[in-house]
């Protein structure tokens, strides 16, 4: 909200040394936003005010152009421009005759006659833009007339300004009339406070915050009335409590609005539309009610507040046709809905330029209500964000007679007498609190008497008691404007932002011994470092996927991969998905990595994904009075999609690097398997792989990863169509895994170290090839029993030497026992049978 | 050699006579230091410490000598003996010496050279600060506790004391889920595991949550819709604001030096009464010391307590949220937050694994 300062002052006394920053100081001391403050720029040299006396329509340009002669008084004296005056206008020797210049001007929303700003030769306007006397469009232009904007006078620029007449003579000097020494504050209330969204709220809280005497614009003495101004029946009592109207009759029409008001609701940001309209917007400023303002004449019978039915519509103020919600509280006439109620008037009762009669309405209106219609119809209007914050019910009639008066004042207008209020409001109910509260709340002592001074500030009205067990106790009935103290902790933050957070001192409290990070929080910590140590770099990347990427991923229509949650909002319409699996950020990753020009790339990612969720469950409506039952918690927490942690990694490019060492090695799908292992090493668990065919991997190079004989994820390289339709390099590899489908390990081992020396002994047995190594190793370390410390395979061969169809393992088994040294002879005969076993289980022959 | 040789078939003198011993032991000394490596030195060992040397020749003479004699001979072919065998000795040390310094020098490399052929990874420098920051917390007796970033609208609002309709909801600029009334959202702050501890741990609670959130903003230098918060959370007879500014002005030294310090200003959030925004000043801030809008914090909302079943007459407590790619940003200077999101690994990489 923009807010001029001279508006503020207005209701305050203050000392005439306080600035405008100290009023902004004050604002964030309390808890008023500022996002910021600007001082009106400095207008140099000549600015008077001018009057239109020709205007002469240039017509052979593409645009508009008017060349006007503009009185501007005595204040110009003749200098070195008038050389190069036009030479048909020579009054300027009459000194009888005001002096005129020539100006050429763009706008048409001026006539003859206008009073308007003019920038002579000489003046520099805001932003250092200097006007000089030059020739343009044919003719010279001695100076400018100014727009609103031009003036540093807010955004206006839909036309020059145009003062109402008999604002001042030409001549004048303008930075007078337009009152320049004057900074607008920008504030942001926070959405609790709607009362702030006012001259009235804001001054209220300046003089609170700065301990000055404040007048309510409000405080207004509202005549008794006689009788109804207009029929009016609230039907909908819950959506409306209050309607109040007053009638405005013999307007004229085209009555301007007076410069103070305009000057007011520019700097407010607020466009000048018409007298009636521009009343409502700065009384909707100076008192937070938002007013609307019907033509009478277009107003059939009795208005009623209900809520819209089915398939009515509304052509609102914005030309937009509506289709209205039945939750939406209207305002209908005979002739069916007539306004959006608190949100945006209807076209068909708008008032129009020849309007003469008015019905000004002030309600006060639910704000979840208005609230929910803002939002359902995307009008964010300047009442619907009032109302929707609370507005002061008590405040409606005064709001409507400020109205009417300064329509009849500046309208010429006659207030009849009748006024309609229908509905009624009840004070706040009374909140009682124990007077040290906010003592107790802040951990400070503050002096006597402070909870009920501020309280009282702010409009409460107060009375100090004593509990039945001897307590202090403060009973305050909020004012009405204060829609947000429903609670003692409500009123202790009014007196502890008033009294100054600065003054709270800084204590660290004592917690009890905690227990440290849970065996799951440190696991994943060491996976991460172990996996940055081994090489791979940890990205984050955004868990939205897009339906293509599953294609690409070549998934079948069922996979349950694809049937992640969507997201109704997303910010790119196609990537709408949640991930299911961490690949396709990684991937993404990976490739914007490559796009920048890097070839060797591992990278990893830790994070939850969100399992496509099974038989949905019926989230209960739970309250918030109380703790939910277990019943309902568990409900509730079940309807929650499982998002368990995984674990991902990609790998493109050498592994190993090549360097001036000789040639490295380039990533493949054991460097994957490994990445899977490294997990398991930190996890401290025992990993074991077996072939698996699972897109989007190559069906010939994944495995399936277990632990405990679970499966817990995949690795491998990928697919090479995958590859292919991703645009990834070749042979591109990945590994997934759940960590969370990992257990924890129960406890780390303890193992005996026999002191007494190894006997290492190698073998080569001969396989079918589809016999994983895995199982021979476990076949022989069974055969060869407990005197078998260690078995590594250390070489894989296949080819001519051990025939078709068949693979060579050689591995180097290590005997020992625990309590003596070792002989050849025990070692041999384990390893014997170890082959044995090996032969049996595998069908694996020694290698000859 | 030569010279010795030259003597003997001059005068056949007697071999163990003094003027011969000391002319066998010169002689050998001689040949020595003029090896000029270890070969030239065992070559010429044999002549003067062999069987057929000099020395050893007249040894045997001694046998021969009268009995009178034999002990004064016998002495002085020892001690010619033991002087060679000692010039020896010192010549071979001497030589090695050379030897295995010439090697070492050989041996010498480039040792600018690079062996990185596995080099090293990094993490996240977000991860790295959520531990950090867990690590401060958990030193001064809290527990991190965790949630779902999918999670219900009754933590992520209700239990938070956001009203169905209430502006505030709309602040936070949601992700919904479909189906529209799935009664799910992705997380817009880690506050919902608050409400999660206080349901499911023993009073009092002290928890620090940090997670991953998000928020409808399009990616620029200054937002990001997935961005992590640290939430702390203090529930306990007794707490007070007091407590509130104290924990967070430690937790402030922690992260940004000895000489921070914190400022609240009053502000409003649905889950807090008062609420207050906290500034951070430090030494270290890019362009100077001075203030920088930190996080979000308060006393928790008597309703909060009430929806999660502690009785706000008796327990009153603290709670905080700060945004962490914010806090990095400023406390390292990142100028763009893209970069925090975007998997650059020349952004990552030079962190390591600390941020």
């Amino acid at each position: 909200m923009r807010v001029p300062v001279s508006w503020l002052k207005e209701r305050l006394e203050l000392s005439d040394d306080v600035t405008a920053q100290d009023l902004a100081d004050a604002f964030v001391r309390i808890g008023i936003e500022v996002d910021g403050v600007h001082p009106l720029e400095e207008i140099t040299g000549p600015l008077v005010i001018g009057r239109v006396a020709e205007i002469e329509e240039l017509t052979e340009f593409k645009k508009p152009i008017r060349y006007c002669q503009v009185e501007v008084g005595e204040a110009f004296t003749a200098g070195e421009d008038t050389a190069e005056r036009d030479e048909d206008e020579d009054d300027d020797l009459d000194p009888t005759r005001p002096r005129t210049n020539g100006i050429i001007c763009g706008a048409t929303n001026f006539a003859e006659g206008d009073l308007v700003v003019v920038a002579l030769p000489g003046a520099v306007l805001p932003g250092g833009f200097e006007i000089t006397a030059r020739k343009t469009y044919g003719h010279v232009s001695e100076g400018m007339i100014c727009s609103a904007r031009e003036l540093g006078l807010g955004d206006d620029h839909t036309g020059i300004l145009v003062l109402p007449p008999g604002t001042a003579d030409p001549g004048d000097d303008a930075r007078g009339v337009l009152d320049l020494d004057d900074t607008v504050l920008e504030l942001a209330p926070t959405p609790d406070r709607g009362y702030a969204l006012s001259i009235r709220g804001l001054a209220r809280e300046l003089g609170c915050a700065l301990d000055v005497p404040f007048g309510d614009p409000a405080a207004i003495d509202v005549p008794e009335a006689e009788g109804d101004a207009w029929p009016v029946r609230i039907e909908d009592t819950e959506g409306c409590r209050r309607f109040v109207v007053r009638r405005v009759t013999g307007l004229d029409a085209g009555a301007p609005t007076p410069w103070w008001m305009r000057r007011r609701l520019l700097l407010s940001g607020i466009r000048s539309l018409s007298l009636a309209v521009d009343v409502t917007n700065y009384v909707m400023l100076e008192l937070g009610q938002p007013l609307h303002a019907f033509d009478t004449g277009s107003v059939q019978g009795e208005l009623v507040v209900r809520r819209a039915k089915e398939g009515e519509k509304l052509t609102t103020l914005d030309d937009a046709e509506r289709e209205l919600d039945p939750d939406d509280v209207v305002i209908a006439d005979d002739t069916g809905v007539i306004s959006l109620a608190g949100t945006m008037g209807g076209a068909g009762t708008e008032i129009h330029a020849d309007s003469t009669d008015v019905l000004l309405e002030a309600a006060h209106w639910d704000p979840p209500s208005i609230s929910r219609t803002a939002r359902r119809h995307r009008l964010f209007s300047e009442a619907a964000k009032r109302f929707e914050r609370y507005a002061d019910p008590q405040v409606c009639a005064a709001a409507v007679e400020l109205a009417a008066r300064l329509l009849r004042q500046y309208g010429d207008g006659s207030i009849l007498p009748g006024r309609t209020d229908e509905g009624g409001t009840e004070p706040h109910p009374a909140l009682t609190m124990p007077i040290s509260l906010p003592d107790q709340v802040a951990g400070v002592r503050y002096e006597r008497g402070v909870t009920v001074r501020r309280l009282t500030q702010i409009g409460c009205k107060v009375a100090v008691g004593t509990g039945d067990d001897g307590t202090a106790l403060v009973t305050a009935v909020p004012p009405s404007w204060r829609g947000d103290l429903n609670q003692p902790a409500d009123l202790v933050e009014e007196v502890l932002r008033l009294e100054g957070y600065d003054s709270i001192p800084s204590v660290l409290p004592t917690a009890p011994a905690g227990r440290g990070l849970t065996e799951t929080q440190r696991r994943r910590r060491t996976v991460s470092r172990a996996l940055a140590e081994a090489g791979y770099v940890e990205v984050i990347p955004f868990p939205f996927v897009a339906k293509a990427t599953w294609d690409a991923f070549a998934l079948p229509e069922d996979d349950p991969r694809r049937g992640g949650l969507t997201v109704l909002n997303p910010l790119e319409s196609d990537k709408n998905e949640l991930a299911t699996t961490l690949l396709p950020g990684l991937l993404e990753t990976l490739q914007r990595n490559l796009s920048r020009g890097f070839r060797d790339l591992a990278l990893y990612h830790v994070g939850q994904v969100v399992l496509p969720p099974g038989e949905p469950v019926a989230v209960p409506d739970l309250g918030v009075a109380g703790r939910p039952s277990d019943d309902e918690l568990a409900t509730l927490e079940r309807s929650v999609p499982p998002q368990p942690l995984h674990v991902a990694v990609v790998l493109t490019g050498q592994r190993q690097r090549a360097g001036w060492w000789g040639q490295g090695e380039a990533a493949g799908w054991a460097d994957a398997v490994q990445a899977a292992r490294t997990v398991a090493a930190a996890a401290g668990v025992e990993l074991r792989t077996e072939a698996d065919d699972l897109l989007p991997w190559h069906p010939g190079r994944c495995a399936r990863l277990l632990v405990d004989d679970v499966p817990v994820g995949h690795a491998g390289e990928l697919h090479p169509k995958v590859v292919e339709s991703l645009g990834l390099p070749r042979r591109t590899v990945a590994m997934e895994l759940d960590l969370d489908a990992v257990p924890l390990p129960r406890s780390r081992p303890a193992p005996a170290v026999s002191p007494y020396p190894p006997v290492l002994l190698d073998v080569a047995l001969v396989v079918d090839a589809g016999v994983p190594s895995a199982d021979l190793a476990d076949a022989l370390r069974e055969g060869a029993g407990e005197l078998l410390e260690d078995v590594t395979v250390f070489d894989a061969y296949t080819g001519e030497q051990v025939g078709e169809g068949k693979r060579s393992l050689a591995y180097k088994l290590r005997f020992r026992a625990p309590d003596r040294t070792l002989t050849v002879e025990e070692a041999t005969q384990a390893r014997d049978s170890a082959v044995a076993a090996a032969a049996q289980r595998c069908g694996a022959a020694l290698r000859g | 050699m030569s010279e010795a040789t030259d003597k003997q078939e001059a005068k056949p003198a007697d071999p163990l006579a003094p003027e011969t011993l000391q002319a066998a032991v010169e002689s050998a000394e001689k040949e020595f230091a003029a090896a000029a490596d270890l070969d030239q030195l065992a070559a010429v060992k044999p002549a003067h410490l062999g069987d057929q040397s000099p020395l050893l020749l007249a040894r045997r003479e001694i046998g021969s000598l009268p009995k009178e004699r034999k002990a004064d001979a016998g002495k002085r072919v020892n001690e010619a003996r033991q002087a060679v065998q000692a010039a020896f000795d010192a010549r071979r040390a001497a030589l090695q010496a050379e030897r295995d310094e010439r090697v070492l020098r050989e041996e010498s490399v480039d040792v600018t050279l690079p062996w990185d052929r596995v080099p090293r990874g990094a993490r996240h420098p977000i991860t790295t600060i959520a531990e950090r920051v867990s690590d401060v917390f958990v030193g001064m007796g809290y527990e991190v506790a965790e949630g779902p970033e999918l999670e219900a609208e009754w933590f992520n609002f209700d239990a938070l004391n956001f009203g169905k309709d209430h502006p505030a909801r709309q602040m936070q600029d949601t992700f919904y889920v479909a189906p529209e009334d799935s009664g799910l959202v992705l997380r817009t702050h880690t506050s919902p595991v608050q409400a999660r501890a206080l349901l499911h741990r023993e009073l009092p609670v002290y928890v620090v949550c940090p997670g991953r959130t998000y928020r409808t903003d399009e990616l620029d230098a200054t937002h990001t819709p997935v961005f992590h918060q640290v939430e702390g959370l203090a529930v306990d007879k007794g707490i007070t604001m007091a407590h509130l500014k104290g924990t967070l002005d430690a937790f402030a030294r922690a992260m940004f030096g000895e000489r921070s310090k914190t400022r609240l200003r009053p502000h409003f959030f649905p889950f807090t009464e008062p609420s207050a925004e906290v500034d951070v000043w430090f030494p270290e801030k890019k362009g100077g010391p001075g203030w920088v809008e930190w996080g979000g914090c308060g006393m928790v909302n008597p309703n909060v307590l009430r929806a999660c079943g502690v009785d706000p007459d008796v327990y009153s407590g603290f709670a905080f949220g700060m945004g962490l790619e914010r806090t990095l940003q400023f406390r390292n200077g990142i100028p763009d937050m893209r970069d925090m999101v975007e998997g650059d690994v020349r952004f990552t990489l030079p962190f390591g694994t600390e941020a």
